[in-house]
């Protein structure tokens, strides 16, 4: 491996680090009688934002509370987060490309994982309600979007990776370069090989 | 015949040539009319969505309050509750608000308040504070301008009527309250005397108002007792005359009876000049005596959302005869209202409002004749400076009935004419008049944003009416009351905007939002509230029987009370509902209202705990609800209680029945 490559493969597990303390994805509400908007931030390890403001408005629909206790993901996201961020540093010290391709596909594993759990989640969320809530509507469930923008009765509903989860990405991007970079060397050089 | 129809046609002539002549412009007054430039209306309009440039806080009169205009629009945003009880909100009848009112003669539910006063941080309003004056019972208030309600207030001894107040200094050290009124003053015996006797027994006595800069509370720092005359209005020297304060007086004549003619036979009357930084430090010295006078200091605490009252047995009092340099007369045709500062201190304005010019005094004149001690006389040992002397110069002929004078930031001064109903624009150094225009109908006082400070704002002036007579659409004999924006951006000042006001609206002050917007209170936080009854969770809501008081502790969250159901009260019980609102969002506030209630509602804001005193008179089952509009259930925020006869053995609960209970 290069020098450079593993540096870089240094960095990003640093970054990944990064997680363990901003948010990684929000939600954002807006409907006409809150212009100042409500956003709800997923940490690593919890919440953040108009939680109870987001619970007061679910109460007529029978959404349960969001709290944090709900989700177990919230004890071991972070432990997950140290361990690649190890395998990240190890990859980088020990400079084999196999190390690096591992790291790859489990980041990679690892995020659609993340974004499954939150849609699993969102779908729990929004489907399971209180039979015994103020306002029924038929066939209507709540389920927030994914990514990317949807109608909830009166609320405009955007979901949207927040510094953490741009920062996964850009780890993601990084190592594919890396390793794309690595790839190329290594066809060239087996090409050299060949010709001599 | 003939001669029948030859009359006929004289007097069909004549009165055709009568109504022709009575009806042609010229033969008859014309009625006013007002000539708005074309563009007015734009200047004024605040689209939808967007917000005003300033705050403008307007004293309410006889109403008591203070009204929150926005300006330019002129319209009307809040009445905040100060001196007079506001059954709306709860205000003076809530447990916590009730002390706010209490005063040395008990409750008292009303005032007449007259003069908003912004704190001021270096002569110049901050955004913090407001202050207003209640005249009749005297006393001042002081508004929070993060919650924008009353937060402190102190009842005035020796004072009689309290008008010329709550002028403050430079960095709002003190407000300053002024008697209207002369009275006897000390021991019974002194007090209990012929009102003939007015020239000797009565006195007059300005007071100096430390509010603590921390807290808000007030504390009266000194009083000076004075010779009988009527303190009208006052102002704080600032720059070249940072440690003076200047107070109109009129009634020099010390007139008891008709004063109408009585007190408007002397030439001139008086601007009285304090020393106040040397009052400061004689009382600091301990040169004042104590003197008794009890009274009320309320200050709201905002941990318990709970008024809290101090009884101050006596007061500090200083005697002018025994300190020289510290008060000075100042000649000033006459009867004079208005005594105002120019931004730079230089300049005081008097404005006799019996008098047909405006005297400048000049401060660097003022400090020459007591130094050379250049005085026309003394009255009652007070020395009188010199009127010539002292004078920068009179504008001459300038209207009728000058009343108040306000400035901006390039050298001018805007006075009111009460009499010939006009604002006159003019120069102070050079004292020449530069513009006027008519005003619907007789203006008392006005105001240019910052007018009173070391830095005005300008950009307006607003007049303050006292008559309305034909401007809005009629309301039976009582009419609103009004006032008139006109832009002093120009050489000439332009008319924009008439907009109506609530109670009467003496005097004003006006800031940039921008200085306040951040100040905003959005709510109380919970776990802030101390309040003894507070429930910070339904789990805490509860209820308990002391003798034959019985306290509910009652949550409100979108939109249910829990406590929803009560049984086991008593005819003959007295019951306290101190109902906390959960909620931690902005613009949430609950109501709490039960029937028969004979006092009010409460109005509780997001955090906060307050306290309804309910008395019930029948057996019976009664409804409580919420009064504010809180969410697509609130028609269901409701409650139940039992009131069963003396005696009963229905035992004292109260609960909320889940759904579950129910299926």
């Amino acid at each position: 491996m290069r020098p450079i490559s593993r540096v870089m493969i240094a960095l990003a597990a640093l970054a990944l680090l990064v997680l363990l303390t901003v948010p990684i994805w929000r939600i954002d509400l807006a409907a006409p009688q809150y212009p100042e908007g409500l956003y709800l931030q997923i940490y690593a390890d919890r919440f953040e934002g108009d939680v109870d403001k987001i619970n007061g408005l679910n109460h007529y629909i029978g959404m349960a509370h969001i709290k944090n206790e709900m989700f177990k993901e919230f004890i071991y996201l972070p432990r997950i987060i140290m361990v690649l961020a190890a395998l990240g540093l190890v990859a980088a010290a020990w400079g084999r490309r196999i190390l690096l391709f591992l790291g790859l596909v489990t980041l990679s594993l690892f995020g659609l994982w993340a974004l499954w759990r939150m849609w699993d989640w969102g779908y729990e969320y929004g489907h399971n309600l209180d039979p015994r809530a103020a306002i029924k509507i038929e066939d209507q469930a709540y389920q927030p979007p994914l990514i990317g923008h949807k109608q909830l009765l009166n609320f405009d509903a955007w979901s949207t990776p927040d510094t953490g989860g741009w920062i996964l990405f850009g780890v993601m991007a990084l190592l594919a370069g890396v390793y794309f970079m690595e790839i190329r060397d290594m066809r060239r050089r087996s090409r050299a090989v060949r010709e001599t | 015949m003939n001669k029948s129809f030859k009359i006929t046609g004289i007097v069909i002539g004549f009165s055709a040539m009568a109504f022709l002549m009575m009806n042609s412009p010229g033969c008859r007054p014309g009625t006013t009319r007002t000539a708005v430039t074309g563009d007015a209306a734009s200047r004024v309009y605040v689209a939808p969505g967007t917000h005003d440039e300033f705050y403008n806080f307007v004293s309410g009169g006889f109403s008591g309050q203070l009204a929150i205009y926005g300006l330019p629009s002129g319209r009307l945003l809040r009445e905040v509750p100060v001196f007079s009880v506001d059954p709306e909100s709860g205000y003076g009848f809530s447990e916590e608000t009730k002390p706010m009112l209490t005063t040395s003669h008990g409750f008292i539910p009303w005032d007449d308040s007259h003069h908003p006063e912004l704190s001021m941080t270096n002569a110049v309003p901050d955004g913090r504070w407001c202050f207003i004056n209640g005249n009749n019972t005297p006393r001042i208030a002081l508004i929070d301008l993060g919650t924008f309600r009353t937060h402190s207030m102190i009842e005035i001894p020796h004072s009689a009527g309290n008008h010329s107040s709550p002028f403050a200094t430079p960095n709002t050290e003190y407000v300053v309250a002024g008697t209207r009124f002369s009275v006897p003053v000390g021991s019974e015996a002194e007090r209990d005397v012929p009102i003939n006797t007015y020239k000797e027994n009565f006195k007059g006595s300005v007071s100096f108002i430390k509010p603590e800069p921390e807290t808000g509370k007030m504390s009266i720092a000194f009083q000076i007792l004075t010779p009988p005359v009527n303190f009208d209005l006052a102002r704080t020297g600032k720059g070249a005359s940072d440690g003076w304060f200047f107070f109109s007086c009129y009634n020099t004549e010390k007139a008891y009876s008709l004063l109408e003619v009585n007190a408007s036979q002397r030439d001139k009357d008086f601007i009285m000049a304090v020393n106040w930084k040397l009052a400061e430090q004689l009382a600091k010295e301990g040169k004042g005596k104590r003197a008794p006078g009890k009274h009320y200091s309320n200050w709201l605490n905002e941990h318990t959302h709970t008024v809290e009252s101090t009884i101050y047995e006596d007061v500090l009092q200083l005697d002018y005869r025994e300190h020289p340099g510290l008060l000075y007369f100042m000649p000033c045709p006459k009867s004079p209202h208005g005594c105002d500062v120019n931004p730079t201190g230089e300049y005081i304005v008097g404005s006799g409002k019996l008098a047909a010019l405006l005297p400048v005094f000049s401060f660097k004149k003022i400090q020459e004749a007591i130094a050379s001690k250049d005085f026309e006389g003394d009255f009652v040992g007070i020395p009188v400076l010199k009127y010539e002397s002292v004078l920068h110069g009179e504008v001459k002929k300038p209207g009728l009935g000058p009343l108040h004078t306000e400035f901006d930031a390039n050298g001018n001064a805007y006075t009111s004419f009460f009499v010939s109903s006009e604002i006159v624009k003019w120069n102070v150094e050079k004292l020449e008049v530069l513009d006027r225009v008519p005003t619907y109908y007789s203006i008392g006082h006005l105001m240019v944003p910052g007018g009173n400070s070391a830095k005005p704002w300008g950009k307006y002036v607003v007049a303050y009416n006292k008559i309305t007579k034909d401007r809005y659409l009629p309301t039976g004999p009582e009419l609103t009351q009004s006032a008139q924006l006109y832009s002093i951006d120009g050489d000439k000042m332009e008319l924009l905007l008439d907009f109506p006001t609530t109670g009467e609206p003496h005097y004003a002050q006006a800031a940039p939002a921008d200085l306040i917007k951040p100040r905003e209170v959005k709510f109380f936080r919970i776990e802030d509230n101390h309040h003894p009854w507070v429930a910070k969770g339904e789990k805490e809501s509860g209820i308990e029987r002391r003798g034959r008081n019985v306290h509910i502790k009652m949550t409100t969250i979108r939109s249910h009370f829990t406590p929803d159901n009560v049984e086991g009260v008593q005819l003959g019980d007295t019951v306290y509902f101190h109902v906390t609102n959960l909620e931690q969002d902005w613009d949430v506030p609950h109501g709490f209202a039960i029937k028969g209630a004979a006092n009010a509602e409460l109005l509780i804001m997001p955090g906060e705990t307050a306290t309804l005193k309910w008395v019930p008179t029948k057996v019976g089952v009664v409804p409580f609800y919420c009064t504010d509009f809180c969410s697509a259930l609130h028609q269901e925020m409701q409650g139940y209680l039992r009131v069963s006869p003396r005696g009963s053995s229905v035992p004292l609960k109260a609960y909320t029945v889940s759904v579950d209970a129910e299926l």
